[in-house]
């Protein structure tokens, strides 16, 4: 039984399955993002994460499976209607992706003079505000190549929230921050998303800093759903997968190894030949 | 047996694959005539891309063009003097300027100086996810990206083309009336007298125009279509050059053969 997506929901995912090529990443996605909340979505390295983010913007489209924002199937969407959609999405992408030929500035800039016919001043105003929320007004100037790696995600973020979306992705806007711009990068993930009345995925494997920030969690393994709850539900949960995440343990149910041959015979196979 | 047959499994998978390759290229590059609106609408992006392949271009085109023309003179003036005919050295240097080495030679320059520098950097751009968030923002990369460069390149391979002649005539001039002695006003006035503008210099623009677009063409895509990583670029960057030459030689000749006119019919 199907039943309609509620009015109050703003992403959707029922049934979806994606693969690339014949290697099959996502098996059956099936979660919600609610209007006006933080949802995490939790994995370990490789489970599908950014792959879910890149159905949800529509740049891949499921195997089987309805992938709805807004209400509307995003993969039956026309070019003109993506793009409509898109410009209501902000997604920063997780190695930032600015655009290197151009300052922190411009980058920033660069959405609202694509899609805005504001005089130079206010995108002047605008993008100084952007950066100054991320603390980085001073390196306006600077090109990404001048960038360390956490100030180009901080830039990146920036650039994301330019037009001021009703969606807003993050792919590991924790990575490789010190402890600091931590916790700065989270609150202003809160704020912003509050600040703006938008809904906000943030794609991580940084459980302590998400948990303090976020709504609801997705637990996402194997290409499934395996485990989801509030923060407050998380922290006491005793399933084996949230504990190890939660508790921070190298071994248990979510494998260190990418999938391989035994570990043995490959050693060995030198020596039998 | 086996081997025969794995050779002509191996062939007939090469004929697909290229024959879909260029299918493919084909589509890619009607997609970006159809998004080419921005380019000219804006056309400040077109300029920018106008510096990097056009004006960047500029010295080695020149230099190249000079010392064509002066080899062409010197080596053209040697045998023209066993036919008494020393002054018509002018023609020569500006018949075979205009209409073959000009667009040819600048050709193979421009797509081994321009053209290789677009693939790597919309390579480099696709590898970069930098072609993505341009796309999750809404804004389409063959607009924004990929179609300025195109016609950029298109709109300055004919100038340069120009540049490259204007430079080797200039040279030739050099080389036969400031060393060989060769008469200053019979080497203008032959040059003026014999050149037709239509089936000379008309023709070499339509080349170098065709040419542009070629290059340019395969540049975009390559850099477009690369795998995203270093090796990816790399030999996308190769694949350019590579292409380029072959598609301005061929061009060449089936461009002359349409403007043949010496068997008189
Ligand atoms: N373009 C691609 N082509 C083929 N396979 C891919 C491609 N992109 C990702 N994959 C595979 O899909 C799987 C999921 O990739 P994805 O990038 O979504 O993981 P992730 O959860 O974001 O990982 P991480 O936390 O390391 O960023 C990976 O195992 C990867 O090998
Ligand atoms: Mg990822």
């Amino acid at each position: 039984m199907i039943s309609p997506p509620a009015a109050s929901d703003l992403v959707t995912l029922r049934d979806v399955k994606f693969g690339y090529g014949a290697r099959t990443v996502l098996r059956d996605i099936n979660l919600t993002v609610p209007r006006g909340k933080v949802v995490a979505i939790m994995g370990g390295s490789g489970c599908g994460k950014t792959t879910i983010l890149r159905l949800i913007g529509g740049q891949l489209r499921p195997k089987s499976g309805e992938v709805l924002v807004a209400g509307r199937p995003v993969a039956k969407l026309n070019a003109e209607d993506l793009f409509r959609m898109r410009r209501r999405m902000g997604m920063l992408f997780q190695f930032g992706a600015l655009f290197t030929d151009m300052t922190a500035f411009d980058n920033v800039a660069f959405p609202l003079r694509e899609h805005t016919s504001l005089p130079e001043d206010i995108i002047h105003d605008l993008v100084i505000l952007k950066l100054q929320a991320v603390g980085l007004r001073g390196a306006a100037g600077l090109r990404p190549a001048e960038l360390s790696g956490g100030m180009a995600r901080r830039v990146a973020l920036a650039r994301a929230v330019a037009l001021d979306p009703m969606l807003i992705m993050y792919d590991e806007p924790f990575a490789g921050l010190d402890p600091i711009s931590l916790s700065i990068i989270g609150d202003l993930i809160r704020r912003l998303n509050d600040a703006l009345g938008a809904t906000s995925v943030v794609v991580t494997h940084d459980i302590i800093e998400s948990l303090k920030i976020v709504d609801y969690v997705y637990f996402v393994s194997e290409g499934r759903v395996i485990a989801q709850g509030t923060p407050a539900e998380l922290k006491v949960s005793d399933v084996p997968y949230v504990r190890q995440f939660v508790d921070g343990e190298t071994d248990g149910p979510v494998p260190f190894h990418y999938p391989a041959a035994s570990y043995r015979s490959e050693l060995m196979a030198e020596i039998d030949e | 047996m086996n081997d025969i047959a794995r050779m002509l499994r191996r062939l007939g998978g090469g004929v697909i694959d290229a024959v879909w390759r260029l299918g493919y290229a084909s589509r890619f590059i009607a997609m970006v005539l159809a998004a080419s609106g921005m380019a000219f609408r804006r056309f400040s992006l077109t300029m920018r891309e106008l510096y990097f392949a056009g004006v960047l271009s500029l010295v080695i085109i020149s230099v190249s063009g000079l010392f064509v023309g002066m080899v062409l003179a010197l080596q053209g003036f040697e045998t023209l003097q066993n036919f008494g005919a020393a002054e018509a050295v002018g023609v020569l240097v500006a018949t075979s300027l205009v209409k073959e080495l000009g667009p040819v030679v600048a050709g193979l320059l421009f797509a081994s100086r321009a053209g290789s520098a677009m693939t790597a950097e919309i390579g480099l751009m696709k590898t970069t996810e930098q072609l993505s968030a341009m796309e999750m923002m809404a804004v389409n990369p063959l607009a924004r990206v990929v179609a300025p460069r195109f016609w950029a390149g298109v709109i300055s391979m004919p100038l340069l083309a120009a540049i490259f002649s204007v430079m080797g005539v200039f040279g030739g001039w050099l080389v036969a009336v400031k060393l060989l002695g060769v008469d200053n006003g019979t080497f203008w006035s032959q040059m003026q007298a014999q050149i037709d503008f239509r089936l000379g210099i008309v023709n070499g623009i339509i080349k170098s125009f065709v040419f542009g677009a070629a290059i340019t063409a395969i540049a975009v895509y390559e850099g477009y279509d690369a795998p995203p990583t270093a090796e990816g670029v790399a030999s996308a960057t190769t694949r350019t050059v590579v292409e380029s030459a072959l598609a301005v030689l061929a061009l060449d000749f089936v461009l002359t053969v349409f403007m043949f006119r010496g068997t008189g019919l």
